[in-house]
């Protein structure tokens, strides 16, 4: 992962119009827009898939108790899961950021900011 | 041993913050490393930052002492940083300075919210602080018990003087560093221990589970064999009988606070301000979920090996699982190793969350409340907080001192739940609503602080009736039945506040702040005009 660079940029507040301008521009709706379709599911989903888990452990203790790999249950699995989902979203988030980034990267360059 | 191991650790600290002093000009340097610490190097400070002895002794007594239950606490503290990576870290390290308060003050009114948000991280600092203090002076005491002047008040004074010295001297750039080499030795140390105990099962995962499937241990003098894989000997139906909690609907509230309460957390929130960009915020963000992640996972060889191990009726307590653990495998030496990793641990937590609370004392309360935003030099501001610092360190190991002889247990508990109830919903309005404004971002703190302590109060952790047998640190605060069932208030707080931050928004339009939402928008998704780092 690099992480050292870091882009030179305007060192002013750019002004109210040209906040304006920006946050008007379609590049830049679309990108909340993609943000949005992106960051409201994955939430949906990792909110979901954690309750689950909690909710089986409080409700439903007989399926969770039930061995799969030798003596480890269901609910050791479904718990060690949840670390693999974290990441794995995480790495799904880098992915789109990197393209999120691009976006950016092309607004403000066509500002010439 | 132990003593020789402390205060190596000790010594290189100290060191750290001496050659961290000579970094530490000007109020960017002093609050925010200069904005210069790399993606991979604050990754490794926020684990510092977030993995309290509280997670690496406390939920690997819990695992040997409730088997599966425990490591629920494993699982919420990582997904929790998905909200933090989602939400909030781009946006906080793009729009504002030094505290979470910035982010909220930039297109709010700065006084009233300012004050809210500073009481709140005040709140939430402070407890955090003083149940880590009162658990480090058992903890330390108990460590070096061969050492007879060491009592839990010198333990706690020791550290206190410490994590001042690490943050009024040090600064920010001091903290990062302390919580940088704290992570390493709790990761070296974890991997350790974690592979000493499956040497102990000849390296074979499935002697290791059959032994916590088949665990048999003594349970008030009745020899039991239970499952330790199965869930609900914390949380099951049957526990809330046993006095141990109220069963699922607790955990499901328990769960909830973990999952929010992080990107709420003002010690974890100012790490993101300490790089050089938001883009650089995502990744340390990363780095961390990868650390903390591990760090969890092994969890389940501490605590079950523990359990396996030791056997629960004979470790002394719930914190003495891991330390005792390392003394039955490596013997004297890596006990001291072991203790003076938890040692380290808690320093690194300490001096985080003085720094976030001083920070947000000077930058918040005095510069922007008391003195209207104006004319305070950085200077200025630098030393009302190295002042604050020195205050919130003694007002943290008074409080520690007066109150350890009595049951602090719910401390922890209540600033998660503020962290979750009060600050978190405030952060995601002012970022995703524009129609949000200074009525509703200081009725959803207030309410989400409030309504977390009153529930807290009121709940089987403060409230209750003891036996004559029961010691003193042990003895509910208020001896009468709890009112409110749950030892978790998260599932009736936190909507509590996102409603009243909803609510108060409806009482009143604030057209300045819906006007500025287009900068701040354009700011937090793009970075124009963000912060800069500072060369040295």
């Amino acid at each position: 992962m690099s992480d050292t660079e870091s882009k030179p940029e305007s060192e002013t507040n750019p002004g109210t119009e040209a906040w304006e301008r920006i946050a008007a521009r379609p590049e830049f709706e679309a990108l909340l827009a993609a943000k949005r379709r992106f960051v409201v599911p994955c939430c949906v989903f990792f909110l979901l898939y954690y309750f689950a888990l909690l909710y089986l452990v409080g409700w439903h203790l007989d399926l969770m108790k039930k061995p799969v790999l030798g003596k480890v249950n269901v609910a050791y699995l479904f718990a060690l899961s949840q670390f693999f989902m974290a990441w794995g979203m995480a790495w799904l988030y880098m992915r789109k950021a990197a393209a999120y980034d691009r976006t950016v990267t092309e607004i403000l360059k066509s500002e010439n900011l | 041993m132990t003593i020789a191991m402390f205060l190596a650790f000790v010594i290189a600290t100290l060191g750290i913050t001496v050659w961290s002093a000579k970094k530490n000009t000007g109020s960017a340097a002093y609050f925010a490393a200069g904005r210069s610490i790399k993606g991979w190097q604050n990754g490794l400070a926020v684990a510092g930052d977030y993995m309290s002895a509280a997670s690496f002794l406390g939920i690997s007594g819990m695992i040997a002492f409730f088997g599966y239950d425990g490591f629920m606490y494993s699982v919420g503290f990582l997904v929790a940083y998905l909200t933090v990576l989602y939400v909030v870290a781009e946006p906080l390290r793009n729009a504002g300075k030094y505290t979470m308060a910035d982010l909220l003050a930039y297109r709010l009114k700065a006084r009233p919210v300012r004050a809210a948000a500073s009481l709140s991280t005040l709140t939430v600092s402070t407890f955090y602080m003083v149940a880590q203090m009162i658990g480090a002076g058992v903890l330390v005491s108990t460590l070096l018990k061969d050492y007879t002047w060491i009592t839990p008040n010198a333990a706690i004074i020791g550290v206190g003087i410490l994590m001042i010295v690490y943050v009024i001297f040090g600064g920010m750039h001091g903290t990062t560093w302390v919580q940088i080499v704290k992570a390493v030795l709790l990761m070296t140390a974890t991997f350790a221990l974690s592979i000493m105990v499956m040497a102990e099962f000849d390296y074979s995962f499935v002697k290791f589970f059959d032994a916590i499937a088949s665990l048999t241990y003594e349970k008030g003098g009745v020899e039991v064999t239970q499952n330790f894989l199965d869930p609900g000997l914390k949380f099951g139906a049957a526990a809330p009988a046993a006095g141990v909690g109220w069963g699922p609907l607790d955990l499901i509230s328990l769960g909830l606070a973990l999952v929010l309460a992080t990107a709420g957390l003002p010690h974890i929130l100012v790490r993101f301000y300490t790089v050089p960009d938001a883009k650089t915020a995502r990744v340390s963000v990363v780095w961390a979920m990868v650390i903390i992640g591990v760090f969890y996972i092994l969890t389940t060889f501490l605590g079950f090996g523990a359990a396996t191990l030791l056997k629960p009726h004979l470790i002394t307590n719930e914190n003495m699982a891991a330390p005792e653990l390392s003394h039955f495998l490596g013997g004297d030496i890596f006990f001291a190793f072991i203790s003076a990793v938890a040692f380290a641990t808690i320093l690194a937590v300490v001096a985080g969350l003085t720094i976030s609370a001083s920070t947000s004392f000077a930058h918040d309360f005095y510069t922007n409340v008391l003195k209207h935003g104006k004319e305070v030099s950085q200077a200025k501001e630098v030393q009302v907080a190295r002042i604050a610092a020195f205050f919130v360190g003694g007002i943290s190991i008074a409080l520690a001192i007066k109150l350890q002889t009595i049951n602090v247990a719910f401390l922890v508990g209540l600033a998660f739940a503020v962290a979750a109830s009060a600050n978190l919903p405030v952060i995601v309005f002012s970022v995703f609503w524009k129609r949000f404004n200074t009525t509703g971002a200081v009725t959803g703190l207030l309410v989400g602080l409030l309504s977390s302590i009153l529930l807290i109060v009121l709940s089987p952790s403060v409230m209750g009736i003891d036996g004559p047998g029961v010691a003193a640190a042990k003895r509910h605060l208020i001896q009468m039945d709890a009112i409110f069932p749950l030892t978790n208030p998260g599932i009736v707080s936190i909507p509590l506040g996102f409603l009243a931050a909803f609510l108060g928004t409806l009482f009143k339009r604030e057209p300045e702040s819906e006007a500025k939402f287009a900068e701040f928008s354009v700011r937090a998704h793009t970075g124009l005009g963000a912060e800069k780092a500072h060369d040295h």
